[in-house]
C-alpha cells in the first residue's frame, strides 16, 4: 500500500515521477513502432515482448504503486499468476514444438 | 469422550444467527456467511439429487447389454449431465461453499469473510448457473460429454451447449468470488496471536484449494467463451477446417479440469485432518508437512494437465513429461496419507460417525489415488483410457474420497451448524451402507475397465461377458443411494427432534468449538486471542484444573 | 466488555464512518480492499492468459499467414491507442494522488479525463471495427482474404483459412478487452459520481486506488495486445 503521509508532504516528487513514467512509456511506444518496420529477424519478436515488458513493469511498480508496496504479499500475487500463465504458455508450446508433423 | 460442557439453561432466549431474524428475506439479503453456507447448503443437496437421478438412470440403462432403456442420443445427454451437474454444481462448491463458508471465518476468530456482500454475490451466482443449466436440461440438453470436446461442442452437436456453457461460466465466477474471499480473509483477518503455524489445518487446505479457483477457472471461463463464440459468431479457432487444432481446446480444457480435482479433494482432505486428530485425541503427525503438502498439490495440481491427452494426439516427449509429473503429484497425497496413519499409531480412537467416514476416506482415497499413478503410466494408459477403469479410478476419488469426507464433516459440525445432535446410531449404519454401496458399484468398474468395457456406450451386447459386472454395480448403486437419503433424513428429523447440542460435544480442537452452538451471529462475544498450538488435545484432555484456556477479556 | 473497548470502537466509527462491522479497524478494511484487487487482477491474467496461449500456438504454425493478416490492420491507429491508454493511465495515478491529498477539483477533473481517454481509445477501436468489416475480414460466411500478399515471401499469398484465425483471434482479444474497458468506464463513472459527492478523504479513498489498478490492469493488457496483434511482420 502506498505510503499517504509521505505522499502528502513531499507534493511535487510523485507527480514528477508520474510524468517521468508517462514520457518514457510514449518514448517505449513509439521505439516499439518503429522498431517493427526494421529487419531483425526473429528478433522483432523479442524486441518488441521485451519492450511491453519494461512497459508492463513500469506500470506495475510506479502507476500501481507496487514499488511502495508494504508487503511482499502484492508482489507474490502478481509473480505467482505470471509464473502460472508462463506455465500454461510454456507446456502448451512444448507439446506443439515437439511434434514432429506439422 | 472427553468433559462434556454444560448446557446454556437460557438457550431459548439467546440469540443465534438463526433466531436473530426470521423471514424470506432475512435470508435471501443475507450477508452472514453462515446463513449463506446453509443456502448453499440446500442448493448443492438440490444439485445433488438431479446428478444422482442422471447416475440413476445411467445404471438402470447398463443392467443390460442392449441399449434398451433409453436411445443413443439420450444415454450422451445423461452422462454429460450428469457429469456437468455434479462436477460443477456439485463437488466444486461443496465443502468450500458450505462448510468452508461456516467455518473459515470462525476458524480464524474473525466476525464474518472479508467481503460478506461478494459472499452473497457469489450464492446468487451459483443459483443463476443453476437455473440456467436447469432450464438447458429441461429444454433438450447438452450431449457433448461434460468435457465438450471440439469441434463436436462448436460445429456438429445439434444440442443447447451454448446454454450450458453460460451456466457453467457463471458458476465458474460463483467459484472464483468464493476462492477470493478465502484467501483474502486468511490473510488478513487472523485473530491476535493466530500465526499460520497455529492455523488448523482445514484452514491450509482451504487456502491451496483458493489457489486453484483463482488461478484456473478463468481459464476454463475463457475456453467456453472461445467455443460459444466459435458456435454462435463463428469466430472459429478451433475448426480443423480453418486449419484449428481440436487439441487446443484440450489443452486449456485441461489446464483448469485438472486441477479442478483437486478443488474438489483438497477440501476433503482438510476435513479429514482435523477429523482424525479429534477422534484420535491427538495433534496431527506432521503439522508442516501436511500443511505444506495442500500447497505442493495446488502448485503441482498445475503441472499434470495433459495427462488427460496421452491418447490425444500430443508428442511423445511431452507426453514422457507430463507422465512424469503426474507421478510426482502423488507424492504430497502420500504424505498426507501417512502422517494421516502416523496421527491414529497410538491415538485413542473413537468410533463415531464422522471418524468412520474419515476411515472410508483413508483406504477408499487411497485405491483411487493409486490407480490414479496406474494411469500416468503410458503403456497401462494406452490400454485403459476411455474405459470403465477410469470412470472407476475418477469415482473412488470424487465419491469414495471428497463425498465421504463432505459427510464426514457435515456431521462433525452438525451440532456447532444446527445445534442439535444427529442420531449417532442411525448415522454410523448409513456410513457402513454408504461405505458397502460404494465399493459394490465401484469395484467392479476397475475390472470392467481393465476388460476392456468403453465408457460412455450406452450398448455393450458385442460384450455380454460385461453383464454380470454391471448388475452388481447397478445393485451397488441403489445401496450407496439409500445410503446417501438416510442422512438427509434424520439431519431434517434432527433440526426439529434432535437433543440440543452443547457448544462442544467432541471436546474437539479449534476456535469454533470455543463458541456457541449454534454460534451468535458475530460469532464470537469477545475477539480471540490465541496463545496455544493447534491440537492441543493433550491440553483439553487434561484433569479439570488445567481445562481453563485462555482467552483474551 | 470494559467501557474503554466501547469508547475505542464508537472513536473508531466516527473518525470512519466507512468503516464495515466486520473489520477491526480502517486498515483492515483498506488492506483488505487492495488484496482483494490485486487476487482478482491475478485471474484476470489468467483469464486473458487463455486466449494469449491459443494465439501463440497459432502463431507458431502460421506465421506467414499471420504475418499478412497482421499488416491489414491499421498499426498507426493502434498505437495511437496505445497512446490514448497510457495518458489515460496518466491521468488515473494523478487522480489517485488528488485523492490522496483531498484535492476534489483536480480528482474530479482527472476522473473525468480518464474516461475521456477511455471512449477516445473505444472509439478508434470502433473505427477500426468498422474497416474489418468493410474490407470482409470479419470471420463468417462473408470473410474473404484472397491474394494477400505474405511479407518477405514475393509471390506467395497468405491461406486465408488460417488468417481467418488471425481474425477470429484479434477480435475475441480486442474484443474481450473492450469489455473490460466499458466496465472501467462504468467503474470511473461511479468513481466521478462519489467525488463528486465529497465521498473521498486522505483517510478514505479505497474505492480511487483500487479502481485505478484494475484500470492499470486493462492498459497493461493492451501493452501486450498491440505489439502481438499489430506488429507481427512489418518489416
Amino acid at each position: 500500500m502506498a505510503d499517504h503521509t509521505t505522499a502528502a508532504h513531499s507534493k511535487s516528487s510523485p507527480l514528477m515521477l508520474y510524468f517521468g513514467i508517462w514520457a518514457t512509456l510514449l518514448i517505449l511506444t513509439f521505439v516499439t513502432y518503429e522498431v517493427a518496420y526494421l529487419e531483425l529477424g526473429p528478433f522483432n519478436s523479442v524486441v518488441a515482448l521485451v519492450i511491453a515488458t519494461i512497459k508492463a513493469t513500469l506500470v506495475a511498480l510506479f502507476f500501481m504503486h507496487v514499488w511502495h508496496a508494504g508487503e511482499k504479499l502484492t508482489k507474490m500475487v502478481i509473480l505467482g499468476a505470471v509464473f502460472f500463465l508462463l506455465l500454461l504458455l510454456g507446456l502448451t508450446m512444448a507439446d506443439y514444438i515437439s511434434r514432429p508433423w506439422s | 469422550m472427553g468433559m462434556p460442557t454444560v448446557v446454556p439453561q437460557q438457550r431459548f432466549e439467546r440469540e443465534t444467527y438463526l433466531n436473530k431474524e426470521y423471514g424470506i428475506w432475512s435470508w435471501l439479503l443475507t450477508t452472514d456467511h453462515k446463513r449463506i453456507a446453509l443456502l448453499y447448503l440446500v442448493s448443492i443437496t438440490f444439485f445433488f439429487f438431479i446428478g444422482g437421478f442422471f447416475a440413476l438412470l445411467i445404471r438402470l440403462e447398463l443392467l443390460t447389454p442392449a441399449g434398451d432403456l433409453v436411445q443413443a442420443d439420450t444415454y450422451n445427454k445423461l452422462f454429460t449431465q450428469h457429469g456437468m451437474v455434479m462436477v460443477f454444481f456439485f463437488l466444486i462448491p461443496s465443502i468450500p461453499a458450505t462448510l468452508g463458508n461456516f467455518l473459515v471465518p470462525m476458524m480464524i476468530g474473525a466476525k464474518d469473510l472479508a467481503f460478506p456482500r461478494i459472499n452473497l454475490l457469489s450464492w446468487y451466482l451459483y443459483i443463476i448457473g443453476g437455473a440456467i443449466m436447469l432450464h438447458c436440461m429441461m429444454t433438450g440438453g447438452v450431449d457433448t460429454g461434460w468435457t465438450f470436446y471440439v469441434p463436436f461442442s462448436s460445429n456438429y452437436t445439434n444440442t443447447k451447449f451454448v446454454e450450458a456453457g453460460i451456466a457453467i461460466f457463471i458458476a465458474g465466477f460463483s467459484s472464483i468470488l468464493t476462492g477470493l474471499n478465502f484467501v483474502v480473509t486468511i490473510h488478513r483477518m487472523r485473530a491476535p496471536g493466530l500465526t499460520w503455524s497455529r492455523l488448523p489445518l482445514f484452514i491450509w487446505a482451504h487456502y491451496a484449494t483458493s489457489i486453484i479457483q483463482l488461478l484456473g477457472t478463468p481459464v476454463v471461463a475463457i475456453t467456453i467463451l472461445l467455443v460459444a463464440a466459435e458456435r454462435v459468431l463463428h469466430l472459429g479457432i478451433f475448426d480443423p477446417r480453418l486449419g484449428g487444432d481440436p487439441l487446443l481446446f484440450q489443452h486449456l480444457f485441461w489446464f483448469y479440469s485438472h486441477p479442478a480435482v483437486y478443488i474438489m479433494i483438497l477440501p476433503s482432505m482438510g476435513v479429514v485432518t482435523e477429523i482424525i486428530a479429534c477422534f484420535s485425541r491427538k495433534r496431527i503427525f506432521g503439522y508442516h508437512f501436511v500443511a505444506f503438502s495442500s500447497i505442493a498439490i495446488a502448485v503441482f495440481g498445475f503441472l499434470v494437465w495433459a495427462h488427460h491427452m496421452f491418447v490425444a494426439g500430443i508428442s511423445v516427449y511431452s507426453a514422457l513429461v507430463f507422465s512424469f509429473l503426474s507421478y510426482a503429484v502423488a507424492l504430497p497425497s502420500a504424505i498426507k496419507v501417512f502422517n494421516w496413519t502416523a496421527t491414529l499409531y497410538k491415538g485413542s480412537i473413537q468410533y463415531d460417525a464422522p471418524m468412520l467416514y474419515a476411515f472410508g476416506f483413508l483406504g477408499l482415497f487411497t485405491i483411487g489415488g493409486l490407480t490414479g499413478l496406474f494411469l500416468s503410466a503410458l503403456g497401462i494408459n494406452v490400454h485403459v483410457t476411455d474405459t470403465y477403469f477410469v470412470v472407476a479410478h475418477f469415482h473412488y476419488i470424487m465419491v469414495g474420497g471428497a463425498v465421504m469426507g463432505y459427510l464426514g464433516g457435515m456431521h462433525f459440525w452438525w451440532p456447532k451448524i444446527s445445534g442439535k445432535l444427529y442420531p449417532e446410531g442411525w448415522a454410523r449404519l448409513a456410513a457402513l451402507i454408504v461405505f458397502i454401496g460404494f465399493n459394490l458399484t465401484f469395484f467392479p468398474q476397475f475390472v470392467l475397465g481393465y476388460m476392456g468395457m468403453p465408457r460412455r456406450y450406452y450398448d455393450y451386447s458385442h460384450m455380454p461377458e460385461f453383464q454380470v459386472l454391471n448388475v452388481l454395480s447397478t445393485a451397488g448403486s441403489t445401496v450407496l443411494g439409500v445410503g446417501y437419503l438416510l442422512p438427509m433424513v434424520y439431519f431434517l428429523w434432527s433440526m426439529r427432534y434432535g437433543k440440543p447440542a452443547p457448544d462442544n460435544p467432541w471436546n474437539a480442537a479449534g476456535l469454533e468449538w470455543k463458541t456457541e452452538s449454534p454460534p451468535p451471529t458475530f460469532n464470537f462475544d469477545e475477539e480471540p486471542v490465541v496463545t496455544w498450538e493447534a491440537y492441543n488435545y493433550e491440553e483439553l484432555d487434561a484433569p479439570p484444573q488445567t481445562q481453563e484456556v485462555p482467552v483474551a477479556r | 466488555m470494559p467501557d474503554s473497548t466501547v469508547i475505542g470502537l464508537q472513536h473508531e466509527e466516527e473518525q470512519h464512518p466507512e468503516l464495515l462491522h466486520h473489520f477491526v479497524d480502517a486498515e483492515q478494511q483498506r488492506n483488505a480492499a487492495s488484496l482483494g484487487m490485486w487476487v482478482f487482477l491475478a485471474t484476470e491474467i489468467m483469464f486473458f492468459g487463455g486466449m494469449f496461449c491459443a494465439y501463440l500456438v497459432y502463431r507458431h504454425w502460421y506465421f506467414a499467414d499471420f504475418g499478412a493478416a497482421s499488416k491489414s490492420i491499421d498499426a498507426t491507429l493502434g498505437a495511437t491507442n496505445t497512446a490514448v491508454l497510457i495518458c489515460s493511465s496518466l491521468t488515473v495515478v494523478v487522480a489517485v494522488w488528488a485523492a490522496q491529498t483531498s484535492r476534489k477539483t483536480l480528482l474530479v477533473v482527472m476522473l473525468v479525463l480518464t474516461m475521456l481517454f477511455g471512449l477516445t481509445f473505444l472509439g478508434i477501436k470502433g473505427k477500426e471495427y468498422k474497416d474489418k468489416f468493410d474490407e470482409h475480414h470479419v470471420p463468417g460466411a462473408s470473410f474473404s482474404f484472397n491474394n494477400v500478399p505474405v511479407p518477405g515471401h514475393p509471390g506467395e499469398f497468405a491461406n486465408p483459412r488460417h488468417a481467418q484465425i488471425f481474425f477470429s483471434l484479434y477480435f475475441m482479444m480486442t474484443g474481450v478487452h473492450a469489455l473490460h474497458m466499458i466496465i472501467g468506464l462504468g467503474i470511473f463513472a461511479w468513481l466521478l459520481h462519489a467525488a463528486w459527492k465529497d465521498r473521498f478523504t486522505p483517510e478514505y479513498h479505497t474505492p480511487v486506488e483500487i479502481g485505478g489498478l484494475y484500470w492499470h490492469f486493462v492498459d497493461i493488457i493492451w501493452i501486450y495486445l498491440f505489439p502481438l496483434l499489430y506488429l507481427i511482420d512489418r518489416h
